[in-house]
């Protein structure tokens, strides 16, 4: 054995088991399996603990990762989860939804060689472990600074800063317009990809370590930012998302059967309309489904629409495949469980039966143009090659806006041309005094990750304003 | 968790009235505003407008006519039971000023809305005539309040147990033809009743706004359920309304989005009563 370390004998990059495509497609169950021990000993001990890691510099919230890596293969786990919490608060989310091959693993050294060390694996190993396991030792705070900071919305970006700034000792109160927390990660992201009792185990350590959740408390309507100031707090960070559905504008979008992508995930996710009747919010069951869109929540409409028995579902997207905006493993996972790809074609219009339900759809080709502003290709209707796609079921996944109930309601916040939130991108300050905001609300649709990015610079810069001034 | 204060059955115990602690809602809620509630762990958002709210006690009052699952559900709570979740304020509040003479119409449980509506419009200096209506006498809420809220009311049942034999719009029409100035009409009820109120007024040139009550999940304007077409434009309800100018709605379609889930609606119910009766042994 020692010799065999000597030699330095290749250690490929260890695999994760899934559940069979054929299987899963049809069940909630999350589809990657995780690492048992053994295995995660064996990935971490790949890692080279490199001096200067460039790994850290492709993580958006700076985990040390040889440090949370190296106690993993020396078998201490629960060091390894006392490490990730240094930095991150939903270690659990991020193992398993982060486009890492895009961040930490991209810049891992192993990976020009050979395969990177399998990062975000290991991070969700730690964090999986750490529940399971039942007791461990919370995070230390500092001490109590007296002040009061109050966060708006319970998504990635806002759990960020509540994390980050219950432990320098503030006082923290979450306000999510919903009965349950975790914003996207609850409503949005699919149980088969992101289990909601994973997200509620880390909501409840920010619970435990003492931040106050309010719940149904719609900020704009319940209380307005200017009225959470007279209340007593100190400084707010609004982390609401871009929760505003985009429809197509196109006739016949009205008829029943046709949802946002927002709807359609809210009821299956949120209301657990998959478990109609025990649960009691209704879902329309398409047997011919057709999702409009090849962003990661088009990806996550089409599987859902799979696993509650759909014959066929298909992407229609206007565009090539170069351009799906949907991560790799995402269109990977769907076509292995049977979603079919009908590129280059757009909506034209919907039509209904008498009793205003949704039968077919025209659609017409496209081909690719000069590119546009977004550097993407640009997609010209075909004249003349308008076809007809039955379908009885369409969910519209081709992005979302910001919803303007916060800003509507506070003089002195500045959107931008798009109604989102104006803030430094250096410190997450906004035009308005004592006003921070990040996330989708001021990027647009981006990724779990980069919202907690800007949910951890807003914190710094938060806790800055609050222990020495502005 | 809500606690119930008061629990009242209105009308042959298919409507009713409960009034609940909420204070932060009571605080902040006006006439025309709607809160989501959710009974229990594996109950529906269902949107309600409130019939009335007490700043003082810190309550709000819910009136619902029992339909579903859902509503059977809520009625089978008692004094000291609490609903799981109650969202709100949501919704614009109605734009109450002082304009003229203003005819509140109201039908079924939909007199419950237009109640602190026309309490409001009366505040507010209006000359306020309400017109309710019911299918039978004991089917009628709220005649009293309805008649403390307005200068003028009048009553109809649709078999004629009890005041005008007939629909609103009929007494309606009696208070359009007398061409005396009337600056604006708020009917809310059934669709079908607002969508005739509609058509009628709308030969006389009153403008008339109604309330619509579409399908809704999270009511803060994240999802679309509620969409609703007014002058051609894709609306959301729950955001941009409820109350909207019923001269440019889209009746049918609302009527049509509205039976979305019948279906299911019925099958949870089936099996609730099902449960229920198995408990009862």
């Amino acid at each position: 054995m020692a010799e065999e370390v000597k030699k330095k004998e290749k250690i490929p990059r260890q695999k994760m088991p899934e559940q069979d495509p054929k299987v899963r497609a049809r069940n909630f169950d999350e589809v990657p399996l995780g690492y048992s021990p053994e295995t995660a000993q064996l990935e971490a001990s790949r890692c080279l603990q490199c001096k200067k890691p460039t790994c850290v510099d492709g993580c958006p919230v700076q985990i040390d990762i040889p440090g949370f890596i190296k106690p993993i293969k020396e078998g201490d786990f629960s060091g390894a989860i006392m490490k990730l919490w240094e930095k991150t608060s939903l270690p659990a989310v991020c193992g398993r939804v982060c486009p890492q091959e895009a961040q930490c693993e991209a810049l891992c050294i192993l990976g020009r060689k050979e395969e990177p060390v399998a990062v975000g694996r290991l991070e969700r190993f730690a964090a999986d472990r750490q529940r399971t396991m039942g007791e461990f030792k919370l995070p230390e705070k500092a001490a109590p600074t007296g002040k009061k900071v109050a966060v708006v919305g319970s998504g990635p970006s806002g759990l960020t800063v509540a994390g980050d700034l219950i432990l320098k000792g503030h006082e923290v109160t979450i306000f999510e317009a919903f009965h349950k927390t975790g914003g996207v990660l609850i409503y949005g992201i699919p149980e088969f990809r992101l289990p909601k009792a994973i997200v509620q185990a880390e909501v409840d350590i920010l619970e435990k370590l003492g931040a106050k959740i309010v719940r149904n408390a719609v900020i704009g309507r319940t209380s307005t930012i200017d009225e959470l100031f007279d209340e007593g707090f100190d400084a707010v960070y609004i982390g609401v998302g871009a929760g505003l559905p985009v429809f197509m504008n196109v006739p016949g979008e009205n008829l029943i059967g046709i949802y946002s992508a927002n709807e359609y995930l809210t009821r299956s996710n949120l209301m657990k309309a998959y478990k109609f009747p025990e649960y009691d919010t209704p879902i329309v069951l398409g047997k011919n489904v057709v999702v409009l869109g090849a962003g990661n929540v088009a990806m996550d409409s089409a599987r859902t629409a799979l696993r509650l028995g759909a014959d066929s579902v298909k992407i229609v997207y206007r565009r090539s495949r170069d351009e799906m905006p949907a991560r790799g493993e995402e269109i990977h996972h769907a076509e292995e469980e049977g979603v079919e790809m009908h590129l280059l074609t757009n909506p034209t219009r919907f039509f209904g039966d008498d009793q205003g339900r949704v039968v077919a759809m025209e659609c017409i080709k496209m081909e690719l143009g000069e590119p546009d502003a977004s550097g993407r290709r640009r997609p010209i209707p075909i004249k003349g090659s308008e076809f007809t796609m039955e379908t009885d079921l369409v969910v519209i996944s081709i992005g979302a806006g910001a919803n303007p109930l916060i800003t509507a309601t506070t003089p002195g916040l500045q959107t931008n041309r798009r109604g989102y939130i104006m803030a430094d991108p250096k410190t997450g300050k906004t035009f308005k005094k004592g006003v921070w905001a990040g996330g989708d609300i001021v990027t647009g649709s981006a990724t779990v990750i980069l919202a907690m990015g800007a949910g951890r610079i807003a914190a710094n810069s938060i806790h800055e304003y609050l222990m020495i001034g502005w | 968790m809500f606690e119930i204060f008061e629990k009242a059955e209105l009308a042959q115990g298919t409507v009713i009235s409960n009034v609940i602690k909420a204070p932060s809602i009571a605080r902040k809620a006006k006439p025309g505003q709607f809160v989501i509630l959710r009974v229990n762990e594996t109950g529906e958002r269902i949107p309600l407008t409130m019939a009335d709210t007490d700043p003082e006690t810190g309550t709000i009052t819910l009136i619902y006519q029992v339909v579903g699952k859902s509503t059977a559900l809520m009625k089978s709570l008692n004094v000291g039971d609490a609903f799981q979740d109650i969202c709100g304020p949501l919704g614009q509040p109605t734009h109450i000023e002082k304009i003229g003479t203003v005819i509140c119409v109201g039908g079924g449980t939909g007199v419950a809305v237009l109640h602190p509506i026309t309490k409001g419009m009366k505040e507010a200096g209006n000359q306020v005539v309400a017109i309710i209506g019911a299918r039978t006498r004991d089917l009628l809420i709220l005649e009293d309040k309805m008649a403390q809220a307005s200068h003028e009311l009048r009553v109809c049942t649709d078999d004629g147990s009890y005041g005008h034999h007939g629909f609103v719009t009929e007494v309606l029409k009696e208070y359009l033809d007398r061409k005396e100035p009337i600056a604006m009409i708020v009917a809310i009820g059934p669709v079908p009743m607002m969508k005739f109120t509609c058509k009628l007024t709308e030969g006389y040139g009153v403008k008339t706004m109604v309330s619509l009550n579409p399908i809704m999940v999270d009511g803060t304007g994240m999802c679309g359920c509620c969409r609703v077409t007014v002058d051609e434009v894709t609306r959301f309800a729950c955001v941009d309304g409820p109350e909207f100018d019923g001269h440019k709605v889209n009746f049918d379609e609302l009527i049509q989005r509205q039976r979305a889930y019948l279906e299911q609606e019925k099958q949870a119910m089936e099996r609730f009563q099902g449960l229920r009766c198995q408990c009862k042994g």
